[in-house]
């Protein structure tokens, strides 16, 4: 798993924030699009990309993208 | 005492009657009078659910209802019923991009064809009786409560309100109604396990009644639909979701 392809895969499912500004440390709760169909988007692509089932909880605790990730990480080890 | 509402010497299968509505709906009507037949996939939970059971000559039945010999089975074994109800059902939340055909097909397969073809095997095999009620456990997801992510859930639940009044009118003859229960939001593990909010701190503003509903809500009005109150009522939809179509 490699933080860099995951910042990618993140920004592909954005429409509306600038692709440039989104980074490790973007604290996604905080972009303008963010909405529950994008928690459930977001849910729906880490399960088809990593096999991976986050939840709620998983989402609540992440504040920055990386944050995420390792969230990710750590379940899919 | 009079009371048009109760279900005493019916006898009344439930399916998914392990957990929420099913369980609560299995209960309630074990208090109201009726004998049970509950059916579930899952043994042990089942086992609690006849356990908690009023009265007694109650009978579980395990069985998944995707799998054809189960159904068989489940069929074979049966009495001959005076109310079936098909609770049965699972929710997968996927925006369309992100939906998969096995996602279709596994909730579909449980809450759609698993009703269909159970109401079709139990009518063949003649186990309804003459004023016989079936209800059709759908949901406010097939009348206009389009939530986000939720199509998967929302066409299987459509299917089968569609299904309850095509049943209806074949089965009309026999004096047999077909409803459908709509319920909005009700806090089961179904729903705690899809939502992406825990009940307790989702928003309910859209709810007139500003919470969500509580399994027996849902299970009282499941029963009036089996008892002889509602023997000129078939092919209706009833919704039950405090109020929330009206936000």
């Amino acid at each position: 798993m490699e933080l860099g392809t995951f910042i990618q895969q993140f920004i592909e499912l954005l429409e509306e924030s600038d692709a440039e500004q989104i980074s490790a440390s973007t604290r996604f709760h905080e972009l303008d699009e963010y909405s529950s169909l994008l928690a459930l988007t977001i849910v729906a692509m880490v399960d088809e990309e990593y096999d991976v089932a986050i939840k709620a909880e998983d989402l609540r605790k992440a504040q920055t993208i990386e944050d995420l990730f390792n969230i990710i990480k750590e379940k899919k080890a | 005492m009079y009371n048009p509402y109760q279900l005493t010497n019916k006898t009344i299968l439930v399916t998914g009657a392990s957990s929420g509505i099913g369980r609560t709906t299995a209960i309630e009507c074990s208090k109201l009078g009726a004998k049970m037949v509950v059916t579930a996939r899952n043994e042990v939970r089942l086992k609690e659910t006849l356990d908690a059971l009023e009265g007694c000559g109650h009978q579980m039945v395990t069985a998944d209802l995707t799998n054809p010999s189960d159904m068989e089975k489940l069929v074979a074994t049966i009495p001959e019923l005076d109310g079936l109800v098909n609770d049965a059902g699972i929710a997968v939340m996927k925006p369309v991009p992100y939906i998969r055909q096995k996602d279709l097909e596994k909730v579909v397969n449980i809450n759609t064809f698993a009703p269909v073809l159970l109401t079709g095997s139990i009518l063949k095999r003649k186990k309804l009786k003459r004023n016989a009620s079936v209800v059709m456990v759908s949901s406010v997801a097939s009348m206009g409560s389009f939530e986000l992510g939720n199509s998967i859930y929302g066409l299987s639940k459509s299917a089968i309100k569609t299904f309850a009044e095509y049943c209806a009118m074949e089965v009309k003859n026999r004096e047999i109604r077909v409803n459908s229960i709509h319920p909005g939001m009700v806090a089961t593990s179904m729903t705690q396990n899809t939502s992406l909010s825990d009940t307790e701190e989702m928003d309910f503003s859209k709810y007139i009644m500003n919470r969500c509903g509580k399994p027996e809500e849902i299970a009282w009005a499941i029963a009036y639909l089996l008892s002889d109150a509602t023997l000129w009522m078939t092919g209706s939809q009833l919704i039950i979701d405090g109020g929330a179509h009206l936000a």
